[in-house]
Formats: structure tokens, sequence, C-alpha cells
């Protein structure tokens, strides 16, 4: 710690020096070559709206065309991205590559950005005293990567993926669809794209994790982190662990694809699954990455709006480690049809029901800190409380799911769908939501209207229920994922869902009003706003905190524990 | 409580919960080996004797094949106005490992999930009642509670178990080898088409293509499921039914069979698929597999076996088993002749060979 403190008061130093104890660079300076990691954190929060408005956008395409059977909107799309709209093939591709941007943009570009990049980035160095990142450039370089990967992945539409425009291998990219399936250079632009946002995201991992581990304030061991933090230090390490795997499975891709290796390609001695076990190493522990942000995030809510200390925090703490050991082991169970034999698909039965135990210890923990609280259901209490309840529901599912045998009959149908936009869509989503509304006042300085964030909660809540439930009822009945189209038994609750779209669509209007409403008018948040609860080190400061904050570090004291770092020393007797 | 007693906690867990499912697996799996030996001999038997025997009664009345009509759609799914109820759930399983599954399904996992989602929804709802801020002006300082912590990590392993028990079951029945003389038929995914390849039955393959939406309304039968020349297959034997892709890979499956298996290119999938009723079963390409992977389902006709047998008589280069054994020996006849001749003209190259050898020895 001694080392740190002497580094960060060099750097108080040359501030005083210059005489700006709160200067700000110029707008291009502080934007585009920043090295502050709130206004790094900003730029996240920012590109994960655009990219979520665009990637939502699609989905309200996907749901527009899944509303009744038969091939209604696919035609204009196509002419719309300059095809030809009368192809049948082309419509179908234009299907698979609507399908494929919604995933990769939902999953790199706006979960990942949001919950590591954007509070990540704000929140860590804020909540264990630390002044900025370790690696502040380094900080930057991690942003400016992720836009150019979503910029590849926008630009491969625009090119020849094979029967049309752009890349159509969903999201998993698997081999040989997105090898000698796809010819033309758009599924090599999807790859780089990943490529270039799994880079940024492997320098960013390294970033958290050296500024976790020696940055925290005086006093603060890893025992008294916030789980907010503790929650990103878990999710780091999975980066750094899963990433180099992708990326080395895409770069077989690309070889496969352009300089005539055989990696995947059975004729040359290669295996179509061997693409698929690199790609679920990577992609299973990938989903605890887009959750375990926002377990952290639920954990400090629901202790600030209860009042209460979080129950069971180491517990809490090692079940987000347990998650994360377990969640490397898991990964073929998104290979059960694939024609595994009978002991490896016994394996990973046992393995993923594992998984649900820590869940399970987070979720009765969480409600184990509400009891006996005094609870005030502020927008991300709100939020949060529809997290524990969706999330458990996507888990229950989960479980039924992981049961090999059953999942013969489930895999790759809507029930798997409807299972992880609950776990996703809903778990993911709505600790993000919960986050943004808990620090936005923090962050911005001003207000949101607290009627509008829950109006936002209902509406969103009922709208993403009407589209996901049903999705249950279309998988069991066998309708497969990735399908424009459907046979005239499964209208009813394919109109059902499409339904619930609007009015999902319709509460995202309303949280977009109330940004507006509170740049423009909200009226001006002070320091702590939330009151009693609120015991992590970024309510001892102002809101917005100061451009460079903590220039004395502050002290983590021996009456100070893991769920309160900012009260008073208790007067002693 | 200090974190070592925590640690240690966690670590009689882990090796409850390893003991557990060992304890759940090693039995089913071995129970599993020792049933599926017997168990096949016998269908194996019973095969051999129902289609040599009804193979030869179908072939003095050959040519009188038809195929069912709408009426006999037995695996499809249900419209929401035809029945709401079911049209929520699976669809009627038509093989003993699907009655399975489903059971397992129906009566565990639904009521442990359903029951696990209200007892949360009803601990929120509690809590809002009982601890709002309006009801409790004072919160409580508690943070842990070792004891039900304990409690909250060992029912669910005890639930898990219960679940890993069937579970781990259903899969060795699911993988149970067929019978060595099972009838092979070989799907192989094309883009965007079925090719339904009979391996034991002369290696024809019959080519199956979606039918269009008028096409298929015309004969009465659900669009986007029904194809212009379905999958025959015989009822109530084991088929041993193999998947390949012939391009990308591709995914065979039928949702009333309790059937899904990936065809991949380079390399050959295959389970056991034994259908207990005579009937249409639908089913589609389930792994994303380009422009037209919607539009590749699969038809199922399960039959007789002397109309199975009809069937592939009909089809060209078709051979029923009957006809192959009976082709194979008069083979086997033959051979048997010409060994003989040539075995006598052997003895002498024999003898001379023998002599060079001696020769060359000394």
């Amino acid at each position: 710690m001694a080392t740190t403190a002497e580094g960060f008061d060099a750097h108080h130093e040359d501030h005083a020096a210059h005489d700006h104890g709160d200067h700000k660079p110029g707008f291009f300076a502080r934007w585009f070559m920043s090295t502050n990691h709130k206004d790094i954190g900003t730029l996240y929060l920012i590109f994960a709206i655009v990219a979520g408005i665009i990637g939502g956008a699609i989905s309200g395409l996907m749901r527009w065309e899944l509303a009744e059977p038969g091939l209604q909107i696919m035609g204009q799309v196509v002419n719309f991205m300059g095809g030809d709209g009368s192809s049948f093939d082309q419509q179908g591709h234009m299907w698979n590559v609507l399908i494929t941007a919604h995933g990769l943009i939902m999953v790199f570009f706006m979960v990942m950005p949001a919950m590591i990049g954007g509070f990540g980035n704000w929140f860590v160095p804020l909540m264990i005293g630390a002044p900025d990142m370790a690696f502040p450039r380094m900080n930057n370089i991690s942003f400016w990567l992720t836009v150019a990967g979503f910029l590849s992945l926008l630009f491969s539409l625009f090119v020849p993926g094979g029967v049309g425009m752009g890349a159509g291998t969903g999201w998993t990219v698997y081999a040989p669809l997105s090898t000698s399936g796809s010819v033309g250079p758009a599924v090599d632009f999807a790859i780089f794209s990943l490529h270039l946002a799994g880079a940024g995201s492997i320098l960013g991992a390294t970033n958290f994790i050296t500024t976790i581990f020696n940055m925290r304030a005086p006093g603060m061991t890893l025992h008294k982190m916030p789980l907010f933090v503790w929650s990103v230090l878990v999710t780091a390490f999975l980066l750094l662990l899963a990433l180099p795997v992708l990326a080395a499975a895409i770069t077989m891709l690309i070889t496969d694809r352009n300089f005539g290796t055989t990696f995947f390609d059975p004729a040359g001695g290669g295996d179509p699954l061997l693409y698929q076990h690199l790609f679920w190493f990577f992609g299973h522990p990938e989903v605890y990455i887009m959750i375990l942000p926002g377990f952290g995030m639920i954990s400090q809510i629901v202790a600030t709006f209860s009042r209460k200390p979080v129950f069971g925090y180491l517990g809490m703490a090692y079940a987000m480690v347990a998650i994360g050991v377990v969640g490397f082991i898991v990964w073929a169970h998104h290979m059960y049809t694939v024609g595994l034999d009978v002991n490896t698909k016994m394996y990973f039965t046992a393995a993923t029901m594992v998984i649900a135990v820590p869940t399970g210890i987070k979720i009765f923990s969480w409600i184990a800190t509400m009891w006996g609280g005094s609870i005030e259901f502020k927008s991300p209490m709100v939020w949060a409380m529809g997290f524990i309840f969706l999330f458990t529901v996507g888990g229950v599912t989960g479980v039924v799911l992981a049961n090999g045998g059953i999942d013969d009959n489930l895999h790759d149908t809507y029930y798997v769908v409807a299972h992880f936009h609950y776990v996703l869509s809903m778990g993911a989503v709505f600790s993000l939501f919960a986050g943004f509304y808990y620090w936005f006042p923090k962050m911005s300085g001003r207000w949101h209207s607290e009627f509008l964030s829950h109006v936002h909660f209902w509406l969103f809540f009922i709208g993403v229920n009407v589209i996901f439930f049903p999705q249950h009822f279309l998988g069991l009945q066998g309708m497969a994922r990735r399908y424009p189209d459907y046979t005239a038994a499964f209208e009813y609750w394919n109109q059902f869902s499409s339904y619930g779209y609007v009015i999902m669509a319709g509460s995202m209007v309303i949280f977009f009003a109330n940004i507006g409403y509170a740049l423009f008018a909200g009226r001006r948040a002070e320091g702590n706003y939330w009151g009693e609860g609120a015991t992590t080190l970024e309510w001892s400061l102002s809101s917005p905190p100061p451009f460079h904050q903590f220039e004395t570090l502050p002290v983590i004291e021996d009456h100070h524990n893991a769920d309160d770092h900012i009260s008073a020393k208790p007067a002693t007797a | 409580m200090n974190f070592g007693e925590i640690a240690r906690n966690k670590l009689n867990f882990l090796t409850m919960l390893l003991a557990a499912f060992t304890v759940a697996i090693v039995p089913a799996g071995a129970a599993a080996q020792e049933i599926s030996e017997p168990a096949s001999t016998v269908d194996a038997a019973e095969v051999e004797a129902g289609s040599v025997a009804e193979g030869e009664a179908v072939l003095e009345e050959a040519g009188g094949f038809e195929h069912f009509g709408p009426d006999r759609i037995l695996g499809q799914p249900t419209s929401s106005e035809e029945d709401m109820l079911a049209s929520m759930t699976f669809q009627d399983q038509y093989t003993a490992n699907g009655e399975y599954a489903l059971w397992m399904h129906d009566a565990i996992l639904m009521p442990i999930i359903v029951v696990i989602s209200l007892f949360v929804l009803g601990l929120l709802l509690w809590v809002v009642a009982r601890y709002r801020r309006s009801a409790n002006q004072v919160p409580s300082k508690t943070s842990h509670n070792t004891l039900i912590e304990i409690v909250w990590t060992v029912i669910p392993v005890l639930i898990l178990v219960v679940i890993a028990v069937p579970s781990i079951s259903l899969l060795a029945k699911q993988y149970q080898s067929p019978p060595e003389d099972a009838i092979t038929i070989k799907a192989n995914g094309y883009q965007w088409y079925w090719g339904y390849e009979y391996v034991d039955n002369g290696g024809f393959e019959v080519i199956s293509n979606m039918l269009d939406e008028s096409e298929a309304l015309d004969a009465g039968e659900p669009h986007q499921l029904a194809v212009d020349n379905r999958m025959v297959v015989p009822v109530g034997v084991p088929i041993r039914l193999q998947t390949f892709g012939s391009d990308v890979i591709h995914s065979f499956g039928i949702p009333s069979l309790w059937f899904k298996l990936d065809a991949v290119p380079g390399r050959i999938n295959e389970k056991i698929l034994t259908i207990e009723e005579e009937g249409i079963y639908y089913g589609q390409c389930m792994e994303l597999c380009g422009a037209r992977h919607g539009y590749m389902p699969i038809a199922i006709e399960a039959r007789s076996m002397e109309d199975y047998n009809a069937w592939v008589a009909m089809q060209p280069g078709g051979m029923t088993r009957a006809q192959i054994e009976a082709e194979e020996a008069s083979a086997a006849a033959e051979d048997a002749a010409s060994a003989e001749d040539a075995a006598e003209a052997g003895d002498d190259a024999g003898v001379d060979e023998a002599e060079a050898a001696e020769a060359e020895a000394a």
C-alpha cells in the first residue's frame, strides 16, 4: 500500500504545481484520449446504450417477423440493406444475420461494456478508495478497441457473407457453417470484431486485477472489499482465462477460411466439434462474466435499501468464486446432442447441476439480507427484487436443461431461448438498470425521476415476461431456435410474445425520457443521496465525484467492515 | 464466525456432494451396462424372428403399400385453439425413453422448479409486506447465521441428488446399444434437405424435401413440417439411427420421439430409436445450417414390418432383409462351391511352395 500512496502523492503534487485542483482537459482530449476512469466508464455506458439500442431494434425486427407464420418483413429488410428482397435464400440469410448480430451485439457490446467497462470502471476505483485504475492509458485502449470491434461487426453487415450480405452463422460461429459454409469477407469481419473486443476485454481484465490487488485503500483487506469489487475481480479472472481460448478458436477459423488449414475440416484431419469445445470453454464462463458483476451490484443495492449488512458476506464472496471455478468445467452442456459418449454426458449433467448450489446460496442470502431490514422501495431496490425473482425462474429452467437426457428434446428450442433470456435479458439487464438507477445521480450529479423509474420497471417487467414466458411453451412444443418461420400451431404464443416486445419498447421510451429529464431538469444530487444504508466509499464523495478523487487516501479503520467503510469511529467509552 | 470455519463447512459439503454424486452415478451406470446386455440379445432374437417370418409373407403381396394420410399424424405441435393446455407443454411421446423422460420432467422437475420459484416469490412478498420501512422502522443487524447457511446449502444438494438419480438412469437408457441386427438407417443432412439412406436394405437413399405451403395444406398436413418423401421406418423394433452432415452441421430432431442427434461432417453419430406406434412424426433441423435452415423438416412414417418391407421392395435398389439373406445364402453356396475348386487347385501350388521353401532353407 505504501508504494501506491507515494505514487499517488506524486500525481497530486504535479497537479498542485499547475494549480488546477479539478482541472478537466478540453473536449477532445477529455473524451477521445481519456485516462480518467470515470470518463472512460461514462464512455462505456454511452457505448453500451447505443449498442443496446441497435441490438434491441434488431430484436424488434425479429419479433415483428415472428409475429405470424410466413416471411413478412425479411424481404424489406433485405431491400433496405441493398440486397435482392425477392430472393428466398437472401431472406433466410438476412434472418440469420439478424440473430447473429443481435447475439453478438448484446453479449459483447451491450452487457459486457455496461457491466465491466461502465460500472466496473466507474465504481471499482471509487469503492476501493483508489484515485484511478492501475493502467489509465491501457484503460483507454480497452475502450477504443471495443468500439473498433463494434464497427468491424457493423461493417460485416455490408459485405458478402455467402448467400447474402452479412455473417449468418449465429453468435456461436460454428464451423463448418462459418468456414466452407460462408463465402465472402463478412464472417472474417465478424471474427475480427471478436478479436478486437476480446483484446479490449483482456486488457481491461488485467487492469482490474492489478487495480484491485494493488490499489485498495489502506486497511481494506480482501475480506473488507465491497461485494461489487469481489464480483468484478472474479469476472476479470474469468475474462483473462476464457477469452484467450476464444481468440485461439476464432484465429483457427480465420486460418481455416483463408490460409488453407483444416483445424475444423474433417477432410484434412480436423474436427468441427473441436471448435465447439473451444468455443464453449470460453462461452460458458462468458455467461458468468455477464452475470457476476450484476450479482455484485444486487448485493450492494439490497444491503443499502434494507439498511442492513449483506447477509453471509464471505459465503456471498466465495459463492462467486465457486461459480467462477465450476463455470469452467461444465462447457459441454451446450453440446449435449453432438454425439458425446454416455459417461461424458453424465459428468456434465452432474457438474452443471452443482452450479445451482452456490447460486442458491446467493439468492437466499439476498433474501436474508432483506429479512429483518427496514426496506425502502426506491427504484434500484425494485429492479433488484425483480432481478432476484426472474433470475430464480431462469435458474430453475437451467436445472431442467442441465439434465442431458431431458435436454435431448429441448436443445436448440425456444425453451433454451427463454431460459437464457430469463437469466440475461432479465437477470443481467435488470441488474444493469438497478445499478443505473442506483448510481446515475452519483455519476451525473442529477436526480432521475423516481416515478418514471418505477413506471419503467413495471412496464419492462410485464413486457419481458410477456415476451419470454410463452417461449417456454413454444420450446416444450418443439419450436426450433433460429427459425424465421414456423408452422401454424406455433402462431398463438409467438404473437403473444411479439406483443410483449411492444410493451418492453414502450418502457424503454420512458427510460430515455427519464435520462433526458434528469440531465436537463433533474435536481442536484447530494453526496450520499441514499442516506444511512449507503456505506461504501463512493458515498463519501460529492455527486458527481471530483475529476480526481481521493487525493488523500481514505483509511479503512478497525471498526469498519465489509459493509461499512465510511462511518465515523464510534466514541470510545 | 471466522473464515476458516466457513471454509471447513464448505469443504465438508463438497465431499458430501462428491459422495452423493458418486452414489448416484455409479450404480446407475453399472446397472445400465448390466441390463443392456441381456435385453439387447432378447430384442435381437425377436427382431430376427419377426423380420424373417413377416418379410417372407410380405414378399408374396409386394406392391400393396400406401402412405399414411393426415389422419395418422401423431407427432406434431398442438395449436392453442385446439387445446390450450397441450400447446403449453411437451408433445405426447411415442418411445419408451420419451415416456420416461416426460415422466421425469412432469413428475420430478416441474414440481420442483415450480415450488422453488413460488417459494422465492413468497419470501420476497413476505419481505415486502413485513419489512417495509413503514412496518419495520429499526433494521436488525444480523449478518450471518451458520445454521441457516448450512440448511440452504444442504437442501439444494439433496434436491439435486433427487433429480440426478432419474436423470442419470435416463441417460443410461438412451445410450443402450442397438442389437447387432437392428435395421440401420442413416439420415444425411444436406443444405437444405434430408437424405435417408437405408444401409441394411440395399443402400438406396430417399431424398426428402419440404412441401410448399399449398401442397402441404392440400395434403392435409401442417406446412413447414410436411415433406415429399417421408422417412419410412419399422415400428416396434429398435432402429439404429445414424446421422451424418454432408456439408455443414445439421441436427435431426423429432420432439415427439424425444430424439435429437446432430449430423456432423466427418463423423457418424448413432443412437437407438424404437417407435411404439404406427403413425407420422414430424421433426425439423435443429442446428443452424444456413439460409434455409428453417425449411428442411423431417417426417417419419412408422409402419409395421410387413408394410416397411413392402415399401422397401418398391424402392429402386431396395432389398428386404429376407431378399438380402436369400441372396447371401445363394452367394455363400456359390462361394462354397468355388472355394472347393480353389482349394483343389491350391493344393498343388501349396506343395510347390513348400518344396521351394525347403530348398531355400537347405
